[in-house]
């Protein structure tokens, strides 16, 4: 894993709201790299803090403690003018809602380019229509569609548009917020094959969000698990989901329905606990149990954890 | 559809719902007939704008003001709902005899006013019945969905609930008056996967302790695996496959459900493209010629554009409406990943469902 350049690194990283006297601390001490290339996913339920870490990275929430790093360049904090618009040209976000997300009143000629515009990234008005274009053409809409306002798209075709005003911009890493969750079932796999289809071409690196682990699985490299805003557990995709040792992760890949009535009716559910968050709360810290597989514990409950992975290793190899 | 006609709850004839958009006409559901059968869970599965949520509120005369139903019958208890005209008769079914939790709790309760007195209006109303009988029996069924503590809370608002709490006491709200339908529209989509988990529970338990006869509309497939008897696949407004839940997922036989079977995310494989189906769904403001679903099928026949199919029997329970099925069609097997379907997810999982634990 050390051999992988790192391109976004997260560390220590304290984000808190404050509402008059009161303080809400909604990213506990979160740490994680990001590797060149790589799609790593950020999972867990709504008010869990993952939408919250990606404002940060992207400069629009304030982080209270730790830094985060991009290239190695500190981009947290105060920045020079020229800093900023590194950190904007470079990381882009795709929403997850595309109706909210694009500009009612503009056309989609204009809501691709507003990137462009604000950078001045094109050479002459020509340019600036080639490389449209060309955008539209690879997320599979057509160059008549320009002069068209979001409102007459579905759904699928205006995730479409967030993707070519995302792409347009040639950045390095992508944050993906929910990208398919407002997306029917049949337009889901489209984009999330054209997500990928960009990866493969442009050497992108995502961070994907998404409160479904059953899409995670198939998409993602890494996954890190987030729980009322801590990290609990990080792992390859095929470590999270062979051994998940976290008793929230457990509880949470549990709870995704199977699409198959057999499993599924057999299934008996089980209720989380915070029992083990709450007793590593004061004392625990994100810990390597494997190389490459993260759980947040203490020292007491090390032990625990370890036996309850090498009980799955055996009875994965003896079945 | 089912052929020997035992213990129908509800029956729809050749319904069909147009809608006037403007000066444009949309025809939502082009002429659906089917029966429901007492005390089973039916899913009505399909995406937006298949017309399944459309299909429902005809039951309970919920259309929107500029949606009529121009064709067709529904049968409940001896009476014609397409019928009905006026509110004061609709108030007799809906909420009464068939009730519906939508998906969006936040708006499905009236936000100042408190949880306690939105459950008791509903027993006042249909049943009865004093206040103060109204307000144990709101705090019996507030345990009976999950609240605890309920006579502290009876007194509290909306805001004050979390987003599975409130969706308990919608739930509350819809079995007050101890419906003989309940319609669960998307109840759980708002929902985290773990709250979600919870409250299909809860209308299952429910169903079973309160006999109701189900129906659930989802665009989830996990969802209707675990909490289905029977499943209808919509698309375009019509329901082009049915059948019992095992059917449909071990041997469906039009190629839209296996399209949606196939790009299920969990049949994915690493570093390789899902399966998509290619395409968009069809305009409805236009006359659909043929079956629906052919410009987007790769097992489109020449028929297919021609003539609407009719609904094949594949078993006493089970129907699909594809010229596939017709004996002069050629032989074709479904994809791999429909026919390898269970033996792909079972190596995902273990025999608890659960991922890893093998």
């Amino acid at each position: 894993m050390n051999d992988k350049e790192v391109l976004v690194e997260v560390k220590d990283v304290d984000i808190t709201f404050k509402n008059g006297k009161r303080v809400f601390k909604a990213v506990k001490n979160a740490s994680f790299n990001i590797y060149k290339g790589e799609t790593f996913a950020l999972v867990g339920e709504s008010g869990s803090g993952k939408t919250t870490i990606a404002r940060a990275i992207i400069r629009l929430n304030n982080i209270s403690a730790g830094e985060i790093l991009f290239e190695g360049r500190k981009i947290s904090g105060k920045l020079s003018k020229e800093d900023r618009t590194w950190v904007q040209r470079n990381i882009q976000m795709i929403f997850q809602d595309p109706a909210a997300s694009l500009n009612e009143r503009a056309t989609i000629d204009y809501c691709i380019s507003e990137g462009l515009y604000n950078f001045h990234l094109y050479k002459d008005e020509a340019d600036r229509q080639e490389k449209v274009d060309k955008a539209l053409n690879a997320v599979g809409l057509l160059p008549e569609h320009k002069s068209r306002y979001p409102h007459e798209f579905s759904g699928g075709q205006r995730q479409r548009v967030g993707i070519a005003r995302a792409m347009i911009m040639e950045p390095k890493f992508i944050i993906a917020d929910e990208p398919i969750s407002a997306l029917d079932v049949s337009i889901r796999a489209q984009v999330l094959n054209l997500m990928n289809k960009f990866k493969d071409e442009n050497g992108l690196t995502y961070m994907f969000i998404a409160h479904d682990l059953s899409v995670v699985r198939y998409f993602a490299d890494r996954i890190a698990v987030i729980h009322n805003g801590r990290i609990v557990e990080v792992a390859s995709a095929t470590d999270l989901f062979r051994y998940p040792i976290h008793p929230y992760t457990q509880s949470l890949l549990q709870a995704v329905p199977m699409p198959d009535p057999e499993i599924e009716k057999a299934k008996q559910l089980k209720t989380y606990d915070n029992k083990h968050e709450e007793e590593s709360e004061e004392d625990g810290s994100l810990q390597e149990i494997v190389p490459g597989h993260y759980i947040f514990m203490n020292e007491k409950q090390r032990p625990e954890y370890e036996a309850k992975l090498k009980e799955m290793m055996n009875t994965s190899v003896s079945s | 559809m089912s052929e020997d006609k035992k213990n129908l709850i509800l029956s729809v004839k050749d319904l069909e719902v147009k809608f006037k958009v403007r000066d444009k006409v949309l025809t939502a559901i082009r002429r659906i007939s089917m029966d429901f059968e007492e005390g089973k869970v039916v899913a009505i599965v399909g995406e937006s704008g298949s017309g399944k949520s459309v299909f429902t509120k005809t039951f309970t005369g919920m259309l929107e003001i500029n949606g009529t139903v121009t064709n067709g019958e529904i049968w409940f208890e001896g009476k014609d709902l397409a019928k009905i005209k006026n509110d004061k008769e609709w108030e007799q079914i809906r909420g009464k005899k068939i009730a519906t939790v939508f998906q969006d709790p936040m708006t499905s309760l009236n936000p100042v006013k408190t949880i306690g007195d939105q459950i008791s209006e509903v027993i006042i109303k249909h049943q009865g019945k004093s206040k103060a009988e109204a307000k144990k029996m709101a705090i019996e069924m507030m345990g009976r969905v999950g609240i605890r503590e309920p006579e502290k809370r009876y007194n509290e608002y909306p805001f004050m609930y979390s987003g599975g709490m409130r969706q308990r006491i919608v739930i509350a709200i819809a079995l007050a008056c101890r419906p003989r339908i309940l319609i669960c529209d998307e109840p759980t989509t708002a929902l985290d996967v773990t709250i979600q988990a919870q409250i299909i529970r809860l209308i299952k338990d429910l169903s079973q302790e309160y006999g109701f006869t189900t129906i659930y509309i989802t665009h989830d497939l996990g969802v209707v695996a675990n909490v289905a008897d029977v499943v209808a696949v919509m698309y375009a407004g019509q329901i082009i496959e049915y059948g019992n839940v095992n059917e449909i997922f071990y041997d469906s036989r039009h190629p839209y459900t296996w399209g949606l079977l196939s790009s299920l995310p969990q049949l994915g494989e690493k570093g390789e493209n899902l399966f998509a189906i290619r395409g968009t769904p069809p305009s409805l403001f236009e006359e659909i010629k043929g079956d629906a679903f052919a410009p987007r099928s790769n097992y489109a026949l020449k028929i297919d554009y021609e003539q609407e199919p009719p609904f094949f029997k594949v078993s006493d329970t089970h129907f699909a409406k594809t010229w596939l099925m017709d004996p002069r069609a050629p032989k074709v097997e479904p994809p791999a990943a429909v026919r390898e379907l269970h033996e792909r997810m079972l190596a995902l999982t273990s025999k608890g469902g659960i991922y890893g634990e093998r």
